[in-house]
């Protein structure tokens, strides 16, 4: 099936087949590898992207269901070359160990300082709750969500 | 800075630490050695520009898809695989048979077992390798496997290590020549008779029976490897997400036959490895074989099911524990019987010498007069593996057996569990203190971090609020539990894996601009090498860590090393930099006195430079020395220029990170949910590299700790399915489970590591399930239950029933 998507603001056009899901679509058929997979059945979201506006596991979501439709990934997070506060965050706290839940952890953060600019440290786990990380035991990913909330200006490093 | 000085912070929390010595920071703003310092790997992380094993793409690339057996023990009648190999976009398929024709269809574990790498004979747990399938894409591989044929006549299974000894039990490994039971090794260690006699006089005799149930790792990341056989130069090389690159490189030259200079395993960035990446899989056997015979890179990543189904687990010791006490709570003696389920192949990586791993640190940390150990392994129809998941070779199981029999030991005693183990800890005056199992316990000061805990906890407070609500009907609990790690396996002469001795190289080169480049064998899986190192060379020579490239995972580019596990990074191969910078300061010495016109015995170093003593004008910084080292100054005798060092750091002993943890719990009645409210984590594992790794290293063991304590497990139903396959099924905490964590930390440095330094990575999670079900043992008013604490497990165990964990079965 010929699918249109605009990946990262970027018009792209590819023939797939319809069982190709969206994460394998990003990764090998787009190229973008920093969206990850991890569990076959949405339970680790390290999958999260941005389909339109609503973040989506795309381990769950076929490629075709996002035909002429916004998806956005970690690689769309940074605006204009400067990193998103969500990111400097993650940094800035240690928020990410080995990287690899960290891309869908951040666009989930991002999403629910878009609709929470100010969230409790409950309202962050609850947001955060669909995501599995092994490495930092959750602590400092609480803390990198609200450093960014405490950081709305985007003062990140240029990338 | 003084790094070695002996300081004690007092509280908690601490992500906001600075580094010590502002005066000190970088043209960069970094640390000019230890202190808080952002990670250099996170500048790609947080882009989404890490580089992991399935980012990997190869010109030609073909995919593998391993089939799998789905019975637990069953006999191979036939495999057709025709159909397989009509489908048009399969390129190879291979099975025992064909590596067979290899030599290749067994492989040797690095406990000298064998095991197949695709089954031959029979299957022998389900999810074992059967076929490999090479296709041009990831699904058409998949879609391959459906179409192999294979006929099954299944056999008896022996699921319940209990069972496996039992005379007419089925055996598992008639592939071994003469082999009629299920037994694989006897191992003991302690005196029997010394703890006999204590035991015949002692007041008080407790004993206990318990189950650390199988686990699993479950990185984020599942195993995988890209194979590309250059069939021009012979040249192959991995991609593989190994913990332990240089000892596969090894290996597969020993397997395979292949020269293993023509072997080359680069590491990309490793999602998460805790152990399960360390040992040597079929699917990477599969993977080589699948690039040799199509002349083509194969990749073959592991779905999830795969890597909770086949690879590396955890623990699986069913203890019998016994504790032996005066009545007014002195421990005089403790003993062990262990049986040890390894699975259809014992491919535990454990040293050599040590079987059970560590397991005979099950003293912990107490005063003993004896203390007698005795560990039985057994096969069954479960996955092989056993190093695996921040285990520190087996010392999670033994300080689970110790931590939870004291609390036994204290409710029989009717003490408080604090007060009987302030009473039994060692003391500051004992160390070095050798164990009734003959380690030797390098430094410690174990009460001040007992009393830090307990102050943090604020735990009188704590024992008066659960007073009041078990009056009003309200569970609460409160677990304490305090362990001894051994971490940083050496030193060689007693320690090796498949005869490779554990010590590890590094080397420095200091480029004449004055950068420099570090060279580890080490393998980092998201500990932060990159920037720990990095602050080691700060430390010791003065080059500023932006300045450092640190260069892990590659076998052609690194000197040989044992790998990362059993948090051995920093206890070997940060001494072993820290050996190589003072090398390169050393040797700058010779060279400042040659520029300078001096002895170097006139010079004095101060954080960056050589000065002359008396007058620090006349100097050189390191930066200075780097280019004279590489230009045409006339250096003495023996002097060679340039401004380089390597080492191969073999540590004289294990370095003993501890620490002390209390776990507050509020249970449910009703449904036997149990809640984390609080949890304090008091580490000493001597001086902080980076204070913020170090925390974040504990903040993860901890949330490993609670997931095994309340949601994990491998568990199989009489049949041999495994009922953790996925994770729907084996659960892993998220943020809801766990609360925010309060640290402590003291330092006692170790007394033989150049640094002083001891390790951290395991130690929260061999620290925190005892407090766990000790809080939960606490709040509930029941002796004992299994892990996981499940609502139904804790429920059951309210009502005086509780379940065996490991098995579907009453």
């Amino acid at each position: 099936m010929q699918i249109n998507v605009n990946l990262n603001g970027t018009e792209q056009s590819h023939d797939v087949e319809p069982r190709l899901l969206l994460v394998h679509y990003i990764r090998d058929v787009a190229g973008e590898t920093g969206t990850h997979w991890g569990c076959d059945t949405s339970n680790c979201g390290a999958c999260v992207v941005w389909l339109d506006d609503v973040p989506v596991k795309s381990c769950t979501v076929l490629a075709v269901m996002a035909d002429k439709h916004r998806v956005t990934t970690i690689e769309g997070l940074a605006v204009g070359g400067v990193l998103d506060p969500v990111q400097q965050g993650f940094m800035e706290c240690h928020g990410l160990q080995c990287g690899f839940c960290t891309p869908g952890m951040m666009m989930t953060a991002r999403w629910l300082l878009d609709h929470n600019p100010n969230p409790s440290e409950l309202e962050i786990r609850e947001a955060l709750s669909g995501q599995l990380c092994r490495c930092t035991g959750y602590h400092n990913i609480v803390k990198s969500v609200q450093w960014a909330a405490a950081h709305p200006a985007t003062v990140g490093a240029s990338t | 800075m003084t790094i070695i000085e002996e300081t004690t912070s007092t509280t908690a929390t601490s992500t906001t630490a600075t580094a010590t010595d502002t005066a000190a920071l970088s043209p960069g703003g970094n640390p000019m050695g230890f202190g808080r310092m952002l990670r250099k790997e996170d500048v790609r992380f947080v882009r989404g520009k890490g580089n992991y094993i399935d980012d990997v793409k190869r010109p030609g690339m073909l995919h593998g898809a391993i089939l799998r057996s789905p019975y637990a023990h069953a006999r191979i009648v036939s495999i057709d695989t025709s159909a397989a190999e009509a489908h048009p976009k399969v390129r190879a398929v291979i099975t025992g048979a064909t590596l067979e024709g290899l030599k290749l269809a067994w492989m040797p574990t690095m406990s000298y077992d064998t095991q197949a790498v695709l089954a031959t004979d029979k299957v022998r747990f389900q999810g074992q390798e059967v076929a490999f399938v090479v296709a041009d894409d990831r699904y058409s591989a998949k879609d391959a496997l459906e179409l192999i044929v294979v006929d099954y006549e299944p056999l008896e299974v022996v699921m319940d290590a209990r069972k496996a000894l039992d005379p007419g039990a089925p055996v598992i490994r008639d592939d071994k020549e003469g082999k009629t039971d299920n037994h694989i090794f006897d191992w003991e260690s302690g005196s029997k008779e010394a703890t006999d006699a204590a035991f015949a006089s002692a007041e008080v005799v407790v004993a206990q029976a318990m189950l650390y149930p199988r686990s699993h790792p479950a990185p984020m990341e599942t195993c995988g490897m890209v194979a590309e056989m250059n069939p021009v130069s012979g040249k192959l090389t991995l991609w593989s997400n190994t913990q332990a690159p240089h000892a596969h490189r090894t290996v597969y030259a020993l397997v395979a036959g292949l020269p293993e200079h023509k072997i080359q395993v680069i590491c990309p960035d490793i999602g998460g490895g805790f152990g399960n990446k360390v040992p040597i899989y079929p699917g990477y056997v599969c993977s080589i074989v699948g690039s040799i015979v199509t002349g083509k890179p194969v990749k073959w990543i592991e779905d999830r099911s795969e890597n909770l189904m086949s690879t590396g687990f955890a623990r699986d010791y069913h203890m019998k524990g016994e504790i032996a006490a005066t009545r007014d709570g002195k421990i005089v003696g403790l003993r062990v019987d262990v049986l040890a389920d390894h699975g259809a192949f014992n491919a535990t990586a454990q040293p050599t010498n040590y079987p059970a791993g560590f397991f005979h640190i099950f003293t912990g940390s107490y005063d003993y007069g004896a203390a007698h150990c005795k560990v039985t392994g057994v096969y069954s129809n479960k996955a092989p593996g056993g190093v695996a998941y921040a285990c520190s070779f087996r010392i999670t199981e033994a300080v689970y057996l110790v931590e939870r029999i004291v609390d036994c030991l204290a409710a029989e005693l009717k003490m408080d569990p604090a007060e009987l183990r302030m009473k039994n800890l060692l003391r500051p005056e004992q160390f070095p203190y050798t164990t009734p199992t003959g380690w030797e316990y390098d430094s410690g000061d174990y009460p001040r971090a007992l009393q830090m805990a307990l102050d943090i906890a604020g735990y009188a407070e704590l024992r008066k609020e659960q007073a009041e609500k078990r009056a009003r009907g309200e569970l609460m609990g409160i677990g304490l539990s305090f362990f001894t790690e051994g971490v940083g396996a050496g030193p060689r002469k007693h320690m090796d894996i498949l005869g490779l001795g554990m010590a590890d190289g590094c080397e420095l080169r200091v480029h004449p601009t004055g950068k420099a480049q570090l060279r580890l064998s080490v393998q980092s899986q998201g500990q932060g090498h990159e920037t720990t190192f990095a602050q080691i060379v700060a430390q010791e020579v003065g080059i500023p860590p932006e300045d450092v490239e640190v260069i892990n995972g590659d076998t052609d580019n690194t000197p040989f090393g044992l790998g990362t596990y059993g948090s051995r990074s920093t206890p070997v191969s940060g001494a072993a930099a820290a050996v190589v910078a003072r090398r390169v300061r050393d040797k700058a010495r010779i060279i400042a006195a040659v520029a300078l016109e001096c002895s170097p015995d006139d010079l004095e170093w101060n954080r960056d430079r050589w000065s002359v003593k008396g007058d620090p004008s006349q100097g050189k910084t390191i930066q200075e020395i780097a280019m004279l080292s590489h230009s045409s100054l006339e250096l003495p005798d023996g002097v060679e220029g340039h401004l380089d060092a390597q080492a191969v750091y073999n540590p004289p002993n294990l370095t003993y990170p501890f620490g002390a943890y209390i776990c507050v719990v509020d249970v449910d009645a009703g449904t036997g949910q149990v809640k984390v409210r609080r949890f304090i984590a008091v580490d000493d594992c001597g001086p902080r590299i980076n204070p913020m790794i170090v925390e974040g290293q504990v903040h993860g063991g901890l949330v490993d700790g609670i997931g095994m304590a309340l949601m994990e497990v491998i568990a199989f139903d009489d049949a041999g399915n495994c009922l953790g396959g996925s994770f729907m099924d084996y659960l892993l905490p998220t943020t809801m489970e766990v609360p925010s964590f309060e640290l402590g930390e003291t330092v006692t440095p170790s007394p033989h590591h150049p640094l002083g330094c001891k390790g951290v990575g395991e130690s929260a999670t061999v620290g925190s399930p005892p407090a766990v079900v000790n809080a939960v043992m606490d709040a509930i008013g029941v002796r004992h239950a299994d892990m996981p604490l499940t609502p139904a497990q804790v429920w059951r165990a309210m009502q005086g029933r509780p379940l065996r964990t490991d098995l579907a079965i009453e």
